[in-house]
C-alpha cells in the first residue's frame, strides 16, 4: 500500500470522482434545492406541505412502510435458518444457488409479470390449492397488497439468503464445537455464539433489503393496485414528476423517501451496535 | 444416547427449497406455455398451442431494434463504466490516504441507494440538459449503479496482483505504460470480464432509471415489456408474455455465459 | 457429572468419504492421566480426539466410560453431555464474549446462580495467572493469554477428561515452553484425566505419563516416555522419535537369549554388533527370527548422540570423514561420510572440522535393528 495520492494516482481517480460528483452528487443536490423552491426559484416549503398535508400522499409513507418492513422482516428472518442450515455446505449446493438467483437475474419486471397469470384465478398455484383442497374459491394473489408482498419476498429472499450464507459460513466453526463441548445444545449455541456473531451481517442484510423493498416500484403498478391499497411513495413521486410535470413536488418527495431510509437504516445501526459490542473479528483465534 | 437419522432440519430445508423452486419454476412455466397457448383459462395445460403470440408480438414491436437498442446500452456501459471504474479501483487498490473510507463510501453510494431514490432528480438533470429521452442519457443514467458496481469486482482482482510484480517490472526497465499494458492488464484480465458480464447481465434486468429518463418509448427490451405489462389491457396477456419469453431468453443467455466465469455466490453480491 | 475409572476406546474405525482416517484405534485410559497422540500431520490424532470429544461418530469399534458406551458406531452420546473439555489449537475464543464471559459460559449454560459464576471463574483464572483480564476481549489478547483464557474456559467447568488439540503450535518457540511447564503445573495440581494432541516430541516427552505414536491412522505404539523413546516399537518410531542413522543392512548372525537378541550386521561397510532387549512375545523378536530365515534385509537406527569418537575395545571403529558442521553450542551437529559412502550423523561434544577423518563406534545396547528394509 503506498501512503498518499500523489499527482498521477489522483488523476486517475479522477474520472469515477467526477463521474460520481456529476451524475450522483449534483442530481441529489439539485434534487434537494428544487425540493425546497417553487417552480420558478423562489424559495418555499410548499412542496414538503404538499405532499405531507395532502393524506392521499402522505399516506403513501404507511403504505410503502406496510409493505417493506414486512417483506424485509420475512426475507432476513427466513434467510437466517436456511442460511445457517446450509453454512457447513449440503449436496446439491450448486443446484439451490443457481435457482436463488434466477428470479435476481431476471428482474422485478419479469418476475411480476409472470406472477400476474401463475398467481391468477386461473394459475398453477391457485389450480394446485382447490385440487389439495386447501381453498373451494381461487385466492385473490394479484392487483393487492398480496401480490406485491409475494414479489418483494421472491426477489428479496434469494438475496438476503446469499448474503447471510456468505456472512454465516465466514465465522469460524471451532466457535461452534467449543459451544457444544462446553455444554451448549444446538439451540443454545445458536443463541448465545453464531446469532450475536452473525448480526452485524443481518443489520446490513436488512438495511439493504429494506431500501430495496422501500423503493418498489414495478410490482406495486403491476401486481398491486397502484390507485389505492398499493400506492407506494415511488408512484407518488413518479406520478408528480411525469404525470402532473411538477418537478419541486416529485424531488421533494424523493428526499422525503431517502430520509426515511436513512432513518430505519440509522435505527438499525444503533441496534447492531448495542447487540455487538465485542470484538469485531469474527471469530479467528 | 442420540440415534443418528435424518434432522427434522433437513426435511424443513428441504420442503421449503421444493416450495420456492416449484413458484419460480411455475412462474417461468407458465409465462412461457401461456406466450404459446390460445383459450387457455383453465385446466392444467394449454390445449392449443400456436405461435401466432410471437408473431403478433414481431409486428408490434420491432423486436430486432428493441434487442439491438438494449445490448448497445448495455455494451456500452459496460465498456464506460470499466474505463472509468479500472483507474479508480486501481488506486483505491493500492493507495492508502486519509479520507479513502469516505470516498470508498461516495462511489458504493450509487449502488446501495436504490435507483428511485436518485433517479427522479437525476432524470430532471439530464432534462435540463436535453440529454433525456434519448440513447445517450439511457446510458449515461445507466452508468450510475454500475461504475461502483465494476469498481467493486475489480478491486480485488487488483489486490491479487500484488504491487510488487508492478515493482518488479519497473526494476526490469519497463516504463509504466508499458507496465500497464503488458502486466497488470493482463493478470487483471479474469477481473475485467467478470466485471464485463456481471455488468451486462444487470443492466438488461435495470427497469427504474431507464424508465425514468427516457420513458416507456426507450427502447429497451425491459421497459417495453413493462409498458405492455401495465397496459394489459390494450394487448392480449399471451402476446405480454411472448415479450416476456424473448427478454427471459436474452437474459438466460447471458447469465448462462456469466456463469461459466462467476460462482453463483459471487453473483449476487456484486448483481444487486 | 460423576468422575470415571476408566476410559475404553475399542478397536475405533473411522472413515471419511471411502478414506480411512482411524484404524482400529485401541486404548484404554485410566483417572488421573495424562495421554498424548503423537505423530506428524495426517496421522489422524485430530480426528481420534474429535471422536472422543462426541464431535465426530465412528465408523466401528466403542468408546465407554466405566463399560457404558457413549459411543458404539450405531448411537452416541452428542458432546455436549459427555462432559468433557476440549482446548481448540486456534483457541476458539468467543470474540464477541470478555474474558469473563468466555470462561462463564458453560456456566452460564447450566443456569449456575450468579455468585457461583463469579467465584468459579474468579478461581479459575487465578489458576491461569489471568486475574485483572476479566473486561478484556479476545482481540486485546496476546496468543499465550488467549491460549489460558481457552484453558479455563475447560478447566473452571471441573471436565472429567480434558483434551488439548496441539495448544502450543501458534505460539513461538519461548511461549511454547512457558506454557509447557504451565500445563504441567496444571495437571500436577487438577490431577484432571488429560488427552494431548501434538507432533512435537518433545512436548509429549515432558507432559505425558503415556504416549500413543500413531501414522496414518494407525497405533505404532502405546509406552511411556521413557519406552517410546528408548525402546522404539518400529522403524517409524526411531525415526520420529529422533533416531537417525538408519541403514540398510544385512543379518550376519542372530543369537538369541532369553531377554534379548544379539544381532551381528553388516552395515555401512563394516560389521556391528547390537544388542537388542527384544523378549519372548516381543514382535521386533519374531520379525527379526523371521527375517534371519529368509532375506535376512535389516534396518538399522541409532541415535547420533550414541556415535562416540573413538575405536571398539576390540579395535575396531567405522572410519568417517567430516562433510558438514553445524554449531549448536553444547555439541554440534555433525554429517560424516563413511567409507562405504553411508552418510553418518553425530554428536560429538568436542569440536571437528571440516574433512576431518573421524574413527567411530556404536556401542551394542544403543543400536536398534529392525527386520526390512526402509520403505
Amino acid at each position: 500500500m503506498q501512503p498518499g495520492l500523489r499527482g498521477g494516482r489522483f488523476l486517475l481517480l479522477l474520472p469515477a470522482l467526477l463521474f460520481v460528483l456529476l451524475l450522483f452528487v449534483y442530481p441529489f443536490l439539485y434534487g434537494l434545492f428544487l425540493s425546497f423552491t417553487t417552480a420558478s426559484g423562489a424559495p418555499t416549503l410548499a412542496n414538503y406541505a404538499r405532499f405531507f398535508l395532502d393524506p392521499w400522499e402522505s399516506r403513501t409513507i404507511w403504505v410503502t412502510l406496510w409493505i417493506s418492513v414486512p417483506a424485509t422482516l420475512i426475507n432476513v428472518a427466513l434467510a437466517i435458518p436456511f442460511a445457517v442450515f446450509m453454512r457447513h455446505g449440503i449436496r446439491g449446493e450448486k443446484i439451490v444457488t443457481f435457482f436463488l438467483i434466477v428470479p435476481l437475474t431476471l428482474g422485478t419486471v419479469l418476475v411480476s409479470e409472470g406472477m400476474l397469470t401463475y398467481l391468477g384465478p386461473n394459475g398453477w398455484l391457485n389450480q394446485l390449492l382447490q385440487g389439495i383442497g386447501i381453498v373451494t374459491k381461487p385466492v385473490r394473489f394479484t392487483h393487492n397488497y398480496t401480490g406485491v408482498l409475494l414479489s418483494l419476498v421472491i426477489q428479496g429472499f434469494p438475496f438476503a439468503f446469499l448474503m447471510i450464507l456468505g456472512y454465516v459460513s465466514g465465522i469460524n466453526p471451532d466457535l461452534e464445537k467449543a459451544s457444544r463441548m462446553l455444554g451448549a445444545s444446538r439451540l443454545a449455541t445458536f443463541a448465545r455464539v453464531l446469532f450475536p456473531l452473525m448480526v452485524p451481517g443481518i443489520a446490513i442484510c436488512f438495511c439493504l433489503n429494506f431500501v430495496m423493498a422501500f423503493s418498489v416500484f414495478p410490482s406495486a403498478m403491476l401486481l398491486g393496485e397502484p390507485s389505492g391499497p398499493t400506492r407506494v411513495i415511488a408512484i407518488a413521486a413518479w406520478q408528480w414528476a411525469f404525470e402532473k410535470f411538477d418537478f419541486n413536488t416529485a424531488s421533494a418527495i424523493s428526499m422525503v423517501m431517502a430520509l426515511i431510509e436513512l432513518i430505519v437504516i440509522s435505527a438499525v445501526l444503533v441496534w447492531r451496535n448495542r447487540m455487538y459490542r465485542g470484538a469485531s473479528m469474527v471469530g479467528k483465534g | 444416547m442420540q440415534a443418528r437419522k435424518l434432522t427434522t432440519g433437513a426435511v424443513f430445508f428441504f420442503l421449503a427449497m421444493v416450495v420456492y423452486v416449484g413458484n419460480v419454476l411455475g412462474i417461468l412455466f407458465t409465462v412461457i406455455l401461456n406466450s404459446a397457448s390460445k383459450g387457455w383459462y383453465s385446466g392444467v395445460l394449454p390445449k392449443i398451442l400456436t405461435g401466432e403470440w410471437y408473431a403478433y408480438v414481431a409486428s408490434d414491436h420491432n423486436i430486432p431494434y428493441l434487442l439491438f437498442i438494449t445490448f448497445v446500452v448495455a455494451v456500452t456501459v459496460v465498456a464506460a463504466a470499466i474505463l472509468i471504474g479500472f483507474p479508480a479501483a486501481y488506486v483505491l487498490s493500492r493507495s492508502e490516504f486519509r479520507g479513502k473510507a469516505a470516498l470508498l463510501t461516495l462511489f458504493l453510494l450509487p449502488m446501495i441507494v436504490p435507483p428511485m431514490t436518485y433517479g427522479i432528480p437525476l432524470a430532471m438533470v439530464l432534462y435540463k440538459f436535453h440529454l433525456a429521452a434519448r440513447v445517450i442519457g439511457v446510458i449515461l443514467a445507466n452508468l450510475v449503479p454500475i461504475v461502483p458496481f465494476v469498481i467493486l469486482i475489480l478491486m480485488p482482482f487488483i489486490e491479487q496482483v500484488g504491487a510488487n510484480l508492478e515493482s518488479a517490472a519497473q526494476m526490469l526497465g519497463a516504463r509504466r505504460w508499458t507496465v500497464f499494458r503488458r502486466v497488470l492488464v493482463p493478470l487483471t484480465l479474469p477481473g475485467i470480464l467478470t466485471a464485463g458480464i456481471l455488468s451486462i447481465v444487470k443492466t438488461i434486468s435495470m427497469f427504474e432509471l431507464t424508465y425514468l429518463v427516457a420513458g416507456a418509448k426507450s427502447q429497451t427490451i425491459v421497459v417495453a415489456l413493462y409498458a405492455d405489462a401495465y397496459a394489459a389491457g390494450a394487448r392480449p396477456p399471451q402476446a405480454v408474455d411472448a415479450l416476456a419469453v424473448i427478454y427471459f431468453l436474452t437474459t438466460m443467455v447471458c447469465l448462462v455465459i456469466a456463469l461459466r466465469f462467476v460462482s453463483p455466490t459471487q453473483m449476487v453480491f456484486k448483481i444487486k | 457429572m460423576k468422575d470415571f475409572t476408566r476410559f475404553d476406546i475399542r478397536d475405533v474405525t473411522k472413515e471419511f468419504d471411502g478414506k480411512t482416517a482411524l484404524s482400529s484405534f485401541s486404548l484404554s485410559i485410566s483417572h488421573g492421566e495424562f495421554v498424548t497422540f503423537l505423530g506428524p500431520s495426517g496421522c489422524g490424532k485430530s480426528t481420534a480426539l474429535n471422536c472422543v470429544a462426541g464431535l465426530l461418530p465412528i465408523t466401528r469399534g466403542e468408546i465407554s466410560i466405566d463399560g457404558e458406551p457413549i459411543d458404539d458406531g450405531r448411537r452416541k452420546v452428542p458432546p455436549e453431555k459427555r462432559g468433557f473439555g476440549l482446548v481448540f489449537q486456534n483457541y476458539a475464543l468467543f470474540p464477541h464474549l470478555s474474558v469473563f464471559g468466555n470462561v462463564a459460559f458453560g456456566l452460564h449454560i447450566r443456569k449456575l446462580p450468579k455468585a457461583d459464576v463469579l467465584d468459579r471463574v474468579q478461581a479459575a483464572l487465578k489458576l491461569v495467572h489471568l486475574e485483572g483480564h476479566e473486561g478484556k476481549y479476545p482481540a486485546q489478547l496476546s496468543g499465550g493469554e488467549q491460549q489460558r483464557v481457552a484453558i479455563a474456559r475447560c478447566i473452571v467447568l471441573e471436565p472429567r477428561l480434558l483434551m488439548l488439540d496441539e495448544p502450543l503450535s501458534n505460539l513461538d518457540a519461548k511461549l511454547r515452553v512457558e506454557m509447557r511447564n504451565e500445563l504441567l503445573a496444571l495437571h500436577t495440581r487438577l490431577k484432571v484425566t488429560t488427552i494431548y494432541v501434538t507432533h512435537d516430541q518433545q512436548e509429549a516427552l515432558a507432559l505425558s505419563d503415556r504416549i500413543v505414536v500413531m501414522r496414518l491412522g494407525r497405533i505404532q505404539q502405546i509406552g511411556t516416555p521413557q519406552q517410546v523413546y528408548s525402546d522404539p516399537a518400529n522403524l517409524f518410531v526411531a525415526d520420529f522419535m529422533g533416531f537417525k542413522n538408519i541403514w540398510d543392512g544385512d543379518l550376519a548372525s542372530l543369537h538369541e537369549r532369553a531377554d534379548g537378541l544379539d544381532a551381528e550386521v553388516v552395515v555401512a561397510g563394516t560389521h556391528l554388533r547390537a544388542r537388542l532387549p527384544y523378549a519372548e512375545g516381543d514382535p521386533r523378536r519374531d520379525a527379526l527370527l523371521a527375517a534371519s530365515r529368509t532375506d535376512r534385509k535389516v534396518t538399522t537406527a541409532i541415535r547420533p548422540e550414541d556415535v562416540c569418537v573413538g575405536k571398539n575395545p576390540d579395535g575396531s571403529c567405522i572410519r568417517a570423514r567430516v562433510m558438514l558442521v553445524e554449531y549448536q553450542g553444547q555439541a554440534s551437529f555433525v554429517t560424516a561420510r563413511g567409507d562405504s559412502g553411508t552418510t553418518i550423523e553425530l554428536r560429538p561434544p568436542t569440536p571437528v572440522r571440516m574433512a576431518d577423518t573421524l574413527e567411530l563406534r556404536i556401542a551394542p545396547e544403543k543400536m536398534f535393528v529392525f527386520a526390512g528394509s526402509r520403505e
